[in-house]
């Protein structure tokens, strides 16, 4: 098993390989000349007003919540799907029984308004 | 002599163990050499791909496209790779520079790594991990991190609205998406991709259409394409994360997002097209190549068609469209799917291939009719204002159809 | 002489563990939760070499593609996003110190004393297929049946009770 792993931690040690040879090339070719006006923030040729790293909306933070929440229970779907032929019916049954109650949390999220954007 | 790539691999092995080399060493090497073919096809085939994109849309919008160098052009992205690589890089003022350095590599590399367990014909697969279908999630997932990084680092304010607007796009398609991905899971019994084209001998977009089809919009959305471009709006926030790149490293962004797309192409044609089946694939594996190249670059045609088709939604009516419909949506056919895959054990394959596009099409029959009537009250609203009943307050500026 | 699964299991732990101490000696919080996602990437390298596939790819979906995005959100939703200047030792930091060496050295006592520390690993028999049997035992009554549908029934509390404390609306 670690055999068909080897190949992708190969992948996973090669394949950044090719960008950084692609931003190598350039710092040898490309001319390179900065100034201040050059290398300022570009907002369409306005002076950018006021800091950029502040607050943000929260709302994304409520849908990353509510993925979090998908995506762990999704996950433990996997081993079940791929079971599938060992499992009786009633295994298949507690398998949807699972779903289901995620679809209860989406059913509040959505009456909560959680899943409202504005 | 059936198969090139057994026989020259079966070459270099013998040409090794010959060398005296130990066995654990060879399988080394080789997997190496695997590696480093694999990636440079890959990124050999991205290199045609500004081409092919750049011919493809300029037929969609009625001009020539590339013409000029090259039989149709085709040097075109040689010119576009020189160009992209003698061009000046300018860092913006404020900016991390690590991980604004780090971002266009891990945006590329995560796309190229995708490529590892994709199976591209009978003989010729990188990886066989058993959990191949979750890999490409986690992978996936890594590219998003390489969005945020872009876009919090450029220290620019379009940057980082571009970057949350794709991120909070990603995540959420990516639940649809995980979830259609599980459907061919139950049907194949597998997460091995091998052993999901393997199992289709009759393509799953035949038994799971609506798996079929979330997957296929999860991928636009994750793409961030049209419609769901609203990341790199360009007439709000410019061009979204990658707004402040230039030259080569935003040569890694628009080639990783161009390698992604045929990426997805070809994953859907190994989940729902039967990846590198057809005729005589299993006899000549040589052949499964070009099939399973024909497919993904249809699937890449199809993506780039609705691309240019479709004008951008707007965030709320992303969102809803992904947590009100495709989500409750595919949760049932996930849910049918299993039980009927579960009572229909030990009938004839037929039967079974019958039921379940049947019950394909009667869910999408009442899709449509749930759909149809919706937007019949939203045409009335617009068309009659007045008549709606707005359920909580709404700020003066907005009209009530933006609260759906 | 080390075996080369040794070498790779002790660059990506020395990795994992530089990275975690970079996550609270960062000042700029982003940066701290990027850290953290290269400790949690090498903890997933790290179930791979004990030939746990499913958990590495399940630690990278859920703590890299979930959980990382939703701390960097709420990193945006704090304050200060980019420096806290603030101390980032108090006065009790020696008493911590002791407290944290003499845990560490009753684990390596422990690990020391334990006799299957040095042995290898049984190899897997063939035909082995830890995901089929994960997902019967998940299911199977006389195994992980109640712990799995508990395991819903939490996340569904979970997601009511962060709904209920991040989006209470009057």
């Amino acid at each position: 098993m670690l055999n068909d792993w080897l190949f992708v931690g190969l992948m996973l040690v090669m394949a950044p390989i090719f960008p950084i040879a692609a931003l190598i090339i350039p710092r040898i070719l490309a001319p390179k000349k900065p100034n201040p006006l050059k290398s300022q923030t570009y907002e369409c040729g306005i002076e950018t007003v006021g800091d950029t790293w502040i607050q943000f909306k929260a709302q994304y933070y409520n849908f990353a919540l509510v993925f979090l929440v998908f995506d762990v229970e999704i996950v433990f779907l996997f081993p079940w799907a791929v079971a599938f032929n060992q499992l009786p019916l009633y295994g298949v049954i507690v398998g949807i029984l699972f779903i289901e109650v995620l679809v209860i949390g989406l059913i509040y999220a959505w009456r909560k308004g959680i899943l409202e954007w504005f | 002599m059936a198969d090139p790539v057994t026989f020259i691999a079966q070459w270099l092995r013998d040409y090794l163990t010959n060398l005296g080399l130990a066995s654990e060493w060879i399988s080394v090497i080789m997997a190496a050499l695997g590696v480093v073919v694999l990636a440079s096809a890959v990124l050999l085939v991205d290199i045609f791909l500004v081409w092919v994109e750049r011919k493809v849309v300029a037929r969609f919008q009625d001009r020539l496209g590339p013409n000029r160098l090259g039989p149709f052009g085709l040097f075109q992205p040689i010119a576009d790779v020189i160009k992209l690589l003698i061009k000046e890089d300018i860092t913006p003022q404020g900016a991390d520079k690590f991980v604004y350095n780090l971002a266009p590599i891990l945006a590329l590399a995560t796309v190229i790594m995708l490529w590892a367990v994709i199976p591209i014909s009978a003989t010729v697969a990188g990886s066989t991990i058993n959990v191949g279908a979750l890999y490409i999630v986690a992978v996936g997932a890594i590219g998003t991190l390489s969005i945020i990084m872009a876009g919090w680092a450029s220290h620019n304010k379009y940057a980082l609205l571009g970057a949350f607007r794709m991120v909070a796009q990603m995540i959420s398609y990516e639940v649809p998406m995980v979830i259609a991905i599980l459907i061919p899971v139950i049907l194949a019994k597998s997460m091995t991709l091998t052993d999901i084209v393997e199992s289709q001998s009759v393509w799953y977009i035949v038994l799971a259409p609506i798996a079929a089809i979330v997957f296929l919009i999860g991928a636009q959305a994750e793409l961030g394409r049209a419609p769901f471009d609203l990341s790199e709006a360009e007439s709000e926030i410019v061009a979204g994360f990658h707004i402040e790149y230039t030259g080569m490293k935003f040569g890694l962004f628009y080639a990783g997002e161009l390698l992604h797309a045929m990426t997805f192409g070809g994953l859907f044609a190994t989940f729902f097209l039967g990846g590198w089946r057809g005729w005589g694939a299993e006899t000549y594996p040589i052949l499964g190549i070009g099939y399973f190249f024909i497919k993904a670059m249809f699937m890449y045609w199809v993506i780039m068609w609705i691309k240019y088709s479709f004008p951008r939604v707007r965030i709320d009516q992303m969102l809803n469209f992904c947590w009100k419909f495709l989500t409750p949506l595919i949760l049932t056919v996930l849910s049918i799917t299993a039980i009927m895959d579960k009572l229909l054990t030990g009938v004839p394959y037929w039967i079974y291939v019958l039921a379940m596009l049947l019950m394909n099409l009667v869910v999408l029959y009442f899709v449509y009719r749930t759909v149809g009537s919706y937007a019949r009250k939203e045409r009335q609203k617009v068309a009659d204002p007045a008549k709606v009943r707005v359920n909580f307050p709404v700020k003066a500026s907005t009209t009530p159809t933006q609260v759906s | 002489m080390m075996s080369p699964l040794q070498v790779i299991f002790i660059l990506v732990s020395a990795i994992t563990l530089g990275a975690a101490l970079m996550v609270v000696t960062t000042r700029n919080m982003v940066r701290a939760a990027l850290w953290l996602v290269l400790a949690l990437f090498g903890v997933a390298i790290l179930f791979v070499l004990l030939e746990a596939g499913f958990f590495a790819v399940a630690q990278v979906i859920i703590y890299i593609g979930a959980i990382a995005i939703l701390m960097i959100f709420a990193i945006m939703l704090t304050r200060r996003i980019a420096q806290d200047p603030g101390p980032q030792i108090n006065s009790t930091w020696p008493l911590a110190a002791v407290i944290a060496l003499a845990i560490f050295g009753l684990i390596v006592l422990f690990i020391q004393g334990w006799d299957k520390t040095m042995s290898t690993p049984p190899a897997l028999p063939d035909g082995f297929a830890p995901l089929s049997d994960l997902g019967v035992a998940l299911v199977s009554a006389n195994q992980y049946l109640i712990p799995f549908e508990v395991a819903s029934i939490l996340l569904l509390a979970a997601l009511i009770g962060a709904i209920i404390i991040a989006w209470d609306r009057k």
